[in-house]
C-alpha cells in the first residue's frame, strides 16, 4: 500500500501521537539559560554562586510576583488581540483605597478616624472590587464603543492615577493592621501569584471562557458568525483584568505597609513585557499563562542577576529594554515562518 | 520582444511606434493561482478609439485579464503588446507610465487630500525653491476637469465627494497621464440613471480622441450602448470577439453560458416537508429590498445572481450579522427577531459563509478548536468547563466523515488545503444539528474531489430534512444540486425557477436582466 492510500484510509492519527513539545519550552530554555549566565559570571567577577542562594532566589521571585499577577490578566487580555495600559495606575487607585480602609486605631492620622480596625477582608474586598469595576469601564468602553483598546484603557491610566492622587492629595496612607499587612508578609505575594496563575491557567485551557478568548483573537468576525457574543465576552476579560490588578494593589499595600499614589507606576508594561515574553502574541489568538509565569521569571532573574553583578541600575533598564524588543522580534519572526507554508 | 518599461517611455516619446493595428494586445495569457486556473490560453485586442466591453459570469477571468493589462498581476506566460511592442509591466504605476489606467471598483483616491492633490501626486508642480506650486495645480486641474466637462472644484476635499464624482476625479486623473488606454471595472455600479449619462458622454468623448477603453460590465443594456466590441470569457478561456451591433443579447447569454454540465451531481429525490423558514418583505437599506421566499424541510434552494446582487448580504441579514432594517423572518411558523448570529444559532440556523479566511477560520488555531466553537454555545460544556474528552472524540468522527485531511486536530487549520478548511467549516456547523443550513459559495476556491464531497454532503442534509439555502456563482452548481432557484438582481429578486423548468439561459436571463 503506498503512502497515498494510506493517507486515505486513515485520514485522523489516534489520539496518542498527538502530544507535541509545549511552545513554553523554548523560552523555558531561555531562562535556563540566563541563569546560567549568571552563574558563570557570578564565580567569575563576584567569586560566589548565582542560583545557590535560597534568600536570592525568594527575593527574586517575591519582586516580581506583583507583577506577575497583573500579567496574568494583561495575558488574556492580549489574546483578544488588546492592551491593557491600565494595570500599574489601577495597582496605584487600589492600593490608596484599600490602605484607607486597613488603617488601624493605633494610628493617629487615620483618613476614616471612625473606619478603623475593619476586619481585612474589607479593605481587600473593596480593593478587588474598584479593580473590577476599572475594567468593566475598560470592557465597556472598548465593547460598546468601539474606541481602540490602546485608548480606553491609556484614559483609564491617566484616570485612576489622578484619582489616587486626588484621595489623598498626595497624602501616603499609612499605620494598616497586621491583619492586612499579613498577605503582604513572607511569601505569601508569591503564594496569591501562583494561585492566580493556576486559576486563569485552566480557566485559558479548559473553559468556554478559554476557547472563546482565543477564537475572539484569532479572527473576531469568525467568532462573531460563530454566535460568540462578543461584546459581552470582552467586558469580562477586561473586567477580570481589572480585578487582577486590584488584587495586585492590593498586594502591593500589603507589602509595603503603606499606600502612596505612586504605587505602581510603570507596572503595565513591565507585565506586558511579562507576556510577550512568554510567548502572547500581541495580534492575539495566542498565549499561555505557563508562558507568561517563565516570562514574569525572567524579568525577575535578570534585576535580580543585575543587582548581584552590582551592574549600573541604567544599565540595567536599556539590557531590559533590548530584551523586550528581541521577544517581539522573535515572536514577529516565528509569525512569519508560520504563514509560509 | 520585450523592453523595460523605461525604454518603452523613451519610445513612445521620440513617436517612433508604427501605427500599429491594435492599440493594446494580449496573446496566449496564463494565469494559475493555487489551484485554479484562472486564465487559460486567453487572447484580447483593442482598437484605437474604441470601447471594448468585457462579458462573463462571476470567476470567468475578466478581473484577472484586466489586472495583467494594468499591471497589478504578472502573466504566467503569453505577451501584452501596447502599439505593437511587447511589455512586460512590473507594477501598476508602470502601466501608468506606459499609458495604460485602471479605475478601480473600490476607488483609490486619499479623502483627506483635495482633487488638484490626488490628480498630481508625486507629479506636483514645484516652485524654484521646491514646494509645491499650488496655484499652478490648480490651474492645471481646472484645465484638465474643463476639458473633459467635469464640474468640480479641484480645491475641495475628495471625502466630500459623492462616489459618482470621485470617479470622475478618478477618470481626469487617468488622463492626465495621457493614457492611451483606459481599463473601467464596473463603473457604473453605484451611478445613479444621470450619473451614467454623464460618464457615457466623457466615455465617448475620450472615444473620440482616440483613446482605446476597456469596459467591464454586468448589464447588457450598457453594453449595446456604449461598447464598440465585446469579447467573451468563460471558465478562464477566451470565447470570441464580436462588434456589438451583429449580435443580440440572446447570442451574448449563449456565449456566456455555453457549457456542458459535465460534472455529476449526486442530487437525489427526497420528500419535501413543511415550510421551515418564510421570509417576506426583507430589506436592508440600501443594498437589497422586498425580499420574500420560504424554503422548506429537505429542500435545497438554490440563489443564483452575479456579484452585487445582494445575495450574499440577504444571507448576512437572516444570521443577524447585519439584521434587517425592515421584513419579517418565520421559523417554524413563529415570527423570529434575529438580532445576532448568537440568536441564529438559538434557533437552528447555520452560516457558511462566503469568505473563509476573513469570516470563517480560525487560521491560527487547530482543527478542533475551530471545529468546536460554534457548539461550545450550549452543548459540551458543564459548569463552564469544557468536555475535552466528548467534543474531542465527536470532532474526530466529524473529521471522519467528512474525510477531512489532516495529520491531527492538532494541526492549524491554516496548514490545510482550501477543500479541507472547508470541510471544517461544514464541520462546525453540523456539530449543531442546523435545521436550517446557509451556504455562501460552498465550492469556491477548491478543488474538484472536495466540491464532490460538499456536493454529497449538502445532499445528505437534505435528506435529513435540512432546509438548505445555497448560494452559488456556478451555474452548474445551482442547476445540479437545487429544487428551486431565486435569481437576484441588483438587491431585488427577479425571480424563482423550479428545478425541471431551469436552465442557464433563463437564470442569466433573469440575474442580467
Amino acid at each position: 500500500m503506498n503512502s497515498k492510500a494510506a493517507e486515505a484510509a486513515a485520514p485522523l492519527a489516534t489520539r496518542q501521537r498527538r502530544r507535541r513539545v509545549p511552545p513554553e519550552l523554548s523560552i523555558f530554555l531561555v531562562l535556563v539559560g540566563i541563569a546560567l549566565v549568571y552563574e558563570i559570571l557570578g564565580w567569575i567577577f563576584i567569586g560566589q554562586s548565582f542560583l545557590m542562594n535560597g534568600q536570592r532566589l525568594t527575593i527574586m521571585i517575591l519582586q516580581v510576583s506583583v507583577i506577575g499577577i497583573i500579567a496574568v490578566g494583561v495575558t488574556q487580555v492580549i489574546i483578544t488581540g488588546g492592551i491593557d495600559l491600565s494595570s500599574g495606575s489601577v495597582v496605584g487607585m487600589t492600593a490608596m483605597i484599600a490602605a484607607s480602609l486597613a488603617q488601624s486605631s493605633t494610628w493617629p492620622r487615620a483618613l476614616y478616624p471612625s473606619l478603623t480596625d475593619l476586619p481585612f477582608i474589607i479593605p481587600i474586598g473593596v480593593g478587588l472590587l474598584i479593580g473590577l469595576l476599572a475594567g468593566f469601564i475598560n470592557g465597556q468602553l472598548i465593547a460598546r464603543t468601539k474606541i481602540p483598546p490602546f485608548i480606553a484603557t491609556l484614559g483609564m491610566m491617566v484616570s485612576a492615577r489622578g484619582i489616587s492622587k486626588w484621595y489623598t492629595k498626595g497624602q501616603p496612607v499609612s499605620g494598616l493592621t497586621d491583619q492586612f499587612n499579613f498577605i503582604g508578609t513572607g511569601i505569601w505575594p508569591v503564594i496569591v501569584f501562583l494561585v492566580v496563575a493556576l486559576i486563569f491557567h485552566i480557566a485559558l485551557r479548559y473553559t468556554r471562557y478559554g476557547k472563546f478568548t482565543y477564537a475572539i483573537g484569532a479572527n473576531v468576525q469568525a467568532a462573531r458568525v460563530s454566535g460568540i457574543n462578543i461584546e459581552a465576552h470582552l467586558i469580562k476579560v477586561y473586567a477580570i483584568a481589572g480585578l487582577l490588578a486590584g488584587l495586585a494593589g492590593v498586594v502591593t499595600a500589603a507589602r509595603a505597609q503603606t499606600a502612596q499614589a505612586g504605587m505602581g507606576v510603570m507596572y503595565e508594561l513591565d507585565a506586558i513585557a511579562a507576556a510577550v515574553i512568554g510567548g502572547t502574541s500581541l495580534t492575539g489568538g495566542i498565549g499561555r499563562i505557563t508562558g507568561t509565569v517563565i516570562g514574569t521569571v525572567i524579568l525577575g532573574v535578570m534585576t535580580s542577576g543585575f543587582t548581584f553583578l552590582r551592574v549600573d541600575a541604567y544599565y540595567q533598564e536599556i539590557v531590559k529594554g533590548l530584551i523586550i524588543v528581541t521577544a517581539v522580534v522573535i515572536d514577529v519572526y516565528r509569525q512569519k515562518k508560520r504563514t509560509k507554508h | 520582444m520585450a523592453v523595460s518599461p523605461s525604454t518603452m517611455a523613451a519610445v513612445r516619446q521620440s513617436g517612433a511606434i508604427p501605427n500599429a493595428e491594435f492599440l493594446l494586445a494580449a496573446e496566449g495569457i496564463r494565469k494559475e493561482f493555487p489551484g485554479v486556473v484562472a486564465l487559460d490560453d486567453v487572447s484580447f485586442r483593442l482598437k484605437r478609439g474604441t470601447v471594448h466591453a468585457l462579458m462573463g459570469e462571476n470567476g470567468a477571468g475578466k478581473s484577472t485579464l484586466m489586472k495583467i493589462l494594468a499591471g497589478i498581476y504578472r502573466p504566467d506566460s503569453g505577451e501584452v503588446r501596447l502599439k505593437g511592442v511587447g511589455i512586460r509591466l512590473q507594477s501598476p504605476l508602470d502601466a501608468l507610465e506606459n499609458g495604460i489606467a485602471m479605475i478601480h471598483q473600490e476607488l483609490n483616491l486619499m479623502p483627506f487630500m483635495t482633487v488638484a492633490e490626488n490628480i498630481w501626486i508625486r507629479r506636483e508642480p514645484k516652485t524654484r525653491f521646491g514646494f509645491i506650486d499650488h496655484g499652478a495645480m490648480r490651474r492645471m486641474t481646472q484645465d484638465l476637469l474643463d476639458r473633459l466637462n467635469i464640474a468640480i472644484d479641484p480645491e475641495i476635499e475628495v471625502r466630500h465627494l459623492s462616489v459618482a464624482s470621485r470617479q470622475m476625479v478618478e477618470i481626469a486623473k487617468a488622463v492626465s497621464y495621457n493614457s492611451d488606454v483606459l481599463i473601467m471595472d464596473e463603473p457604473t455600479s453605484a451611478l445613479t440613471e444621470k450619473e451614467v449619462a454623464h460618464l457615457f458622454t466623457i466615455i465617448r468623448d475620450l472615444r473620440a480622441q482616440g483613446i482605446g477603453i476597456v469596459y467591464i460590465t454586468h448589464k447588457m443594456n450598457e453594453l449595446f450602448e456604449i461598447a464598440d466590441e465585446f469579447s467573451v470569457f468563460r471558465d478562464g478561456k477566451y470565447i470570441g470577439t464580436h462588434a456589438s451591433s451583429d449580435v443580440t443579447r440572446d447570442d451574448i447569454i449563449r456565449m456566456m453560458v455555453g457549457r456542458e454540465i459535465t460534472q455529476m451531481f449526486p442530487k437525489e429525490e427526497v420528500p419535501i416537508g413543511e415550510v421551515v423558514l418564510s421570509v417576506k418583505d426583507l430589506t436592508l437599506a440600501n443594498v437589497f429590498r422586498d425580499v420574500s421566499f420560504d424554503v422548506r424541510a429537505g429542500e435545497i434552494l438554490g440563489v443564483a445572481g452575479l456579484v452585487g446582487s445582494g445575495r450574499s448580504n440577504v444571507a448576512e441579514t437572516l444570521f443577524g450579522v447585519t439584521p434587517a432594517s425592515s421584513g419579517t423572518i418565520e421559523l417554524f411558523g413563529k415570527p423570529v427577531d434575529i438580532t445576532s448570529p448568537t440568536v441564529a444559532i438559538k434557533n437552528c440556523m447555520a452560516f457558511l459563509t462566503e469568505d473563509r479566511k476573513d469570516t470563517g477560520c480560525l487560521l491560527i488555531l487547530n482543527v478542533l478548536e475551530n471545529m468546536q466553537i460554534a457548539v461550545l454555545q450550549d452543548r459540551f460544556v458543564k459548569g463552564g468547563f469544557v468536555q475535552e474528552g466528548a467534543i474531542e472524540s465527536t470532532c474526530e468522527d466529524m473529521a471522519r466523515r467528512l474525510r477531512v485531511k489532516t495529520p491531527n486536530l492538532d494541526e492549524r487549520v491554516e496548514n490545510l488545503s482550501g477543500g479541507n478548511q472547508q470541510k471544517v467549516l461544514i464541520g462546525r456547523w453540523l456539530l449543531t444539528d442546523p435545521r436550517i443550513l446557509i451556504l455562501d459559495e460552498p465550492t469556491r476556491g477548491i478543488d474538484v474531489g472536495a466540491k464532490a464531497e460538499i456536493h454529497r454532503l449538502v445532499t445528505e442534509m437534505a435528506r435529513n430534512g435540512v432546509a438548505v439555502i445555497m448560494i452559488s456563482s456556478e451555474m452548474p452548481e445551482v442547476l445540479g444540486m437545487s429544487d428551486r432557484i431565486m435569481v437576484m438582481h441588483e438587491g431585488r429578486v427577479t425571480g424563482f425557477l423550479d428545478r425541471d423548468e431551469a436552465t442557464q439561459i433563463k437564470v442569466m436571463e433573469l440575474a442580467a436582466q
